[in-house]
């Protein structure tokens, strides 16, 4: 999924499907973590801590805990994908939570609709720990009823990354402080963004932005309810949704209309090649995207990372650490998931992986406020995300049926930006098709 | 056996028996022996079906007729409801004929080349081992990375197939737009997998086939592609039932590769490439987390299986028969040789009497220099130069 932090994604798809199997049969190999410790009557006892991609947690971190709890052990299980792990966790849960670790670490995409079962997890809500997030952070895991399913990891501040030596061989500003300036600065908005593009493509070969669909993701997160009615958690008929469709025809106007996208999917081999290849000049940029870039775009120098955001500001991705209420040491389980989303553990990870902490005290330390990165030309990245951490006014409400219908629009921006299959009121008419497919209304 | 002789003559006499049908117990147990331990010597299998096959399959039906979330768990009875929605859903339609077309494509070259590769590797070759096992090598790659190979081959922009395209002054293939394209380079992935078991489990077969046929059919005049027609596949038959059996099952459980053909996994945004297991996956463990519907979408796919399996099985039973047919033909064109060939070896016989008597002696060095009658010696020469 676009909306998930795939660190891996050409193996994403593979290995859900090889996962699929190997949660299976995990189901029967690892079925006794939780009840492995024996009955706690000693003291010695297992946690499981089931994460995916990086969480930036290390064994020497792990190391720290046990030494402070004798009789406690911490084990690390690492998925390679968000989506691996999801389908993992899903089908213990389908399973009956048998196998399940102590520890499940779940992405903020996939969070609402485990959040209908909400009996499914221990409830972490804890006096001492208010006022360590961020508090949407907060809102995202909390129930109506208030109980906490998860505490927040990380998050993902959306910044533009961009390439320097392609603005200055198009004659744009290029240092950061410019570019932000260029794009509206604190007041940007995605009209002024794209209007620097067609400025742009219009003395330059490269494309302005990788492609219409993580950019409409970008702006469908900053509106306040996009597919369903945050009181009544209806979906809203797709149809009649205008917020959307406006949103829907504007990126695809310029993407294709002005020829601003480079028509490539993320995570494809194209995508991967377009960075090698000077495809474009900037994308939609979550704290945790540099890494991939990085990844992608080794030898290529002149990225760097402006502190501006169109429309204000974003969140993309980000997670939770959850405790299944069927582990046999919920208590213990709880006490570790504290402990690894304090500050210090979470300033920790965001050195070891890149991964921007949700804790406000994480946020504002020395070492998180100084990181800078030396890929992006030595961009004070912990900076300009803490700044652009604090732009972000809210996060949109996504029930549980957020994917499904963010999937039915998305698949019709694919279809006119990158496989030009359909025009954009043709897959617009196809994306309502699909959305009265699901039997939602 | 001594529990044999003693039960066998107590049941003979008919019914005065009464007093002996007081056995003891270890009788009895010998009895139950008797009569229980076939069964359970061929337990084993019969155990291991009911729980690998019909468990899973009557457990499935189950389900299929079920409100059943992935999470939430059963529901209420909803009677054939599931497989009305599946049926009624254009998605589910649309992954059937993306599967027949994707097995069309993969299947019909597949077998085709393998019987040939097969075929080649029958012939005595230099290091054989070497060259069977190399036909093996795709099959051990793993399908990730198969995928990740092929990904860059068959990416639209950047792909290596399309910049090959590009150098002859062909247009770019839309592999992830066009529908036939998309099912093209999925095809290519499964050929390029099984191609080469295939050939080796046909190759197995071909080395079964009795050296003798093979030495008939030279002596019949055969030619190399004639022994492979009307021998080689003939005998093979049985095995290329098996082979286009597994594959028809394959071809239909296609998942992996369409699964892998772009990051999303769930055939394109149009849906193009989406076969019935992705639509399956899709359902149960995607967006719509309906094990109920996924169920019934498992048993209409396993009904489609066996349907498409028997077609198939008729299909090449009737291709083998008519090879056989051909059998009989070339049988019928041997007796012909052979009638034809006695003739020629009568008149030769004949020819060389003549000859014998007329000009014997001389060494037979320019043997029959104003010889006589010219027919039986012209034939006597042909049938030598056949015998050659």
């Amino acid at each position: 999924m676009p909306s998930t932090r795939t660190r891996l994604p050409r193996l994403a798809a593979a290995a859900t499907g090889a996962l699929t199997l190997t949660a299976l049969a995990a189901c029967g190999g690892t079925g006794d973590p939780a009840g492995s410790g024996g009955s706690g009557e000693s003291g010695d006892i297992t946690l499981t801590v089931a994460t995916f991609n990086q969480f930036g947690y290390t064994d020497e971190m792990l190391d720290r805990f046990e030494e402070e709890h004798p009789g406690v052990t911490v084990e690390l299980i690492t998925a390679d994908t968000s989506e691996a792990a999801r389908t993992n966790l899903t089908t213990k849960i389908a399973a009956g939570g048998e196998g399940l670790a102590d520890i499940e670490a779940i992405e903020v995409d996939w969070l609402p609709e485990l959040m209908q079962y909400p009996d499914l997890f221990a409830d972490l809500s804890d006096p001492e720990l208010e006022g360590r997030w961020l508090d949407w952070k907060v809102d995202q895991a909390t129930t109506a009823d208030g109980r906490v399913l998860g505490y927040g990891t990380d998050v993902g501040p959306e910044a533009i990354c961009y390439r320097q030596d392609l603005f200055a061989d198009a004659g744009l500003p290029s240092e950061p402080e410019e570019v932000a300036e260029l794009l509206g600065g604190a007041d940007a908005t995605w009209e002024s963004y794209f209007e620097v593009g067609r400025e742009f493509v219009a003395s330059s070969d490269a494309a302005w932005f990788d492609g219409a669909q993580p950019t409409y993701q970008a702006m469908v997160n900053q509106l306040d309810a996009p597919y369903e009615d945050a009181g009544s958690e209806e979906p809203l008929d797709l149809a009649a949704n205008s917020g959307v469709q406006d949103v829907y025809t504007q990126v695809l106007d310029a993407a294709v209309g002005d020829e601003l996208s480079a028509g490539l999917q993320q995570w494809t081999p194209d995508w991967d090649a377009a960075f090698q290849n000077d495809g474009f000049a900037t994308m939609v940029c979550p704290a945790w995207m540099t890494g991939p870039i990085e990844e992608r775009a080794g030898g290529v120098d002149g990225w760097n990372v402006a502190d501006v955001f169109p429309g204000g500001g974003g969140n993309w991705g980000g997670s939770f650490i959850t405790v299944p209420a069927s582990g046999a040491h919920t208590d213990e389980a709880a006490e570790l998931a504290a402990w690894l989303t304090a500050p210090e553990q979470q300033t920790e990870a965001f050195g070891n992986a890149g991964t921007f902490p949700s804790q406000l005290e994480a946020q504002a330390s020395e070492d998180v406020q100084t990181a800078t990165n030396a890929f992006f030309n030595d961009a004070p990245v912990g900076e300009i995300f803490a700044a652009r951490a604090e732009a972000i006014a809210g996060v949109p409400y996504k029930g549980p049926n957020y994917f499904a219908i963010h999937q039915a629009v998305q698949d019709a921006v694919l279809r006119v930006d990158v496989t030009g299959e359909q025009d954009v009121d043709a897959s617009w008419a196809s994306a309502v098709e699909a959305f009265n497919a699901l039997g939602l209304m | 056996m001594a529990v044999l002789t003693h039960s066998r003559p107590g049941k003979a006499p008919p019914p005065a028996e009464q007093p002996p049908r007081r056995v003891g117990f270890s009788q009895r147990l010998g009895r139950w022996d008797v009569k229980l331990s076939p069964y359970l010597y061929i337990s084993p299998f019969f155990l291991f079906f009911a729980l690998v096959g019909a468990f899973p399959l009557l457990y499935t039906a189950y389900v299929s007729v079920h409100e059943w979330n992935l999470l939430g768990g059963q529901g209420e009875f909803v009677g054939l409801e599931n497989f009305a929605d599946v049926l009624a859903q254009p998605v589910f339609w649309k992954s059937v004929a993306n599967t027949f077309s994707i097995f069309a494509l993969s299947a019909i070259p597949q077998l085709a080349l393998a019987v040939t590769i097969a075929a080649l590797l029958d012939q005595n070759l230099r290091a054989a081992t070497f060259w069977r096992m190399g036909v093996l090598v795709p099959y051990v790659v793993a399908p990730v990375a198969v995928s990740v190979i092929f990904g860059r081959l068959f990416a639209d922009q950047y792909g290596l197939i399309n910049a090959m395209l590009g150098v002859v002054g062909l247009d770019p293939v839309g592999w992830h737009s066009d529908r036939f394209a998309s099912h093209l380079a999925i095809a290519t992935m499964v050929n390029f997998r099984w191609t080469g078991y295939n050939a080796l489990i046909l190759l197995a077969a071909m080395q079964a086939v009795p050296r003798e046929l093979y030495e008939a059919a030279v002596i019949d005049g055969a030619g190399r592609v004639r022994q492979f027609v009307s021998v080689t596949i003939p005998q093979i038959r049985a095995t290329m039932v098996f082979v286009v059996i597994t594959a028809t099952i394959g071809g239909m459980q296609i998942f992996d590769e369409a699964r892998m053909f772009d990051h999303l996994g769930m055939g394109g945004p149009s849906r193009n490439w989406m076969t019935t297991v992705l639509y399956l996956y899709d359902v149960a463990w995607g967006n719509q987390k309906n094990f109920g519907r996924a169920a019934a979408v498992a048993w209409l796919l396993f009904l489609l299986i066996v349907l498409i399996g028997l077609i198939n099985f008729f299909l090449t039973t009737r291709i083998a028969t008519g090879g056989g047919d051909r059998s009989t033909v070339s049988r019928k064109r041997t007796n012909a040789v052979i009638a034809r060939a006695r003739v020629d070896a009568q008149a030769a016989r004949a020819a060389a009497g003549v000859n014998r008597s007329g000009t014997a002696p001389p060494g037979g060095a320019a043997a029959p220099p104003g010889a006589p009658p010219s027919a039986p010696h012209r034939t006597g020469q042909h049938d030598r130069g056949e015998h050659r």
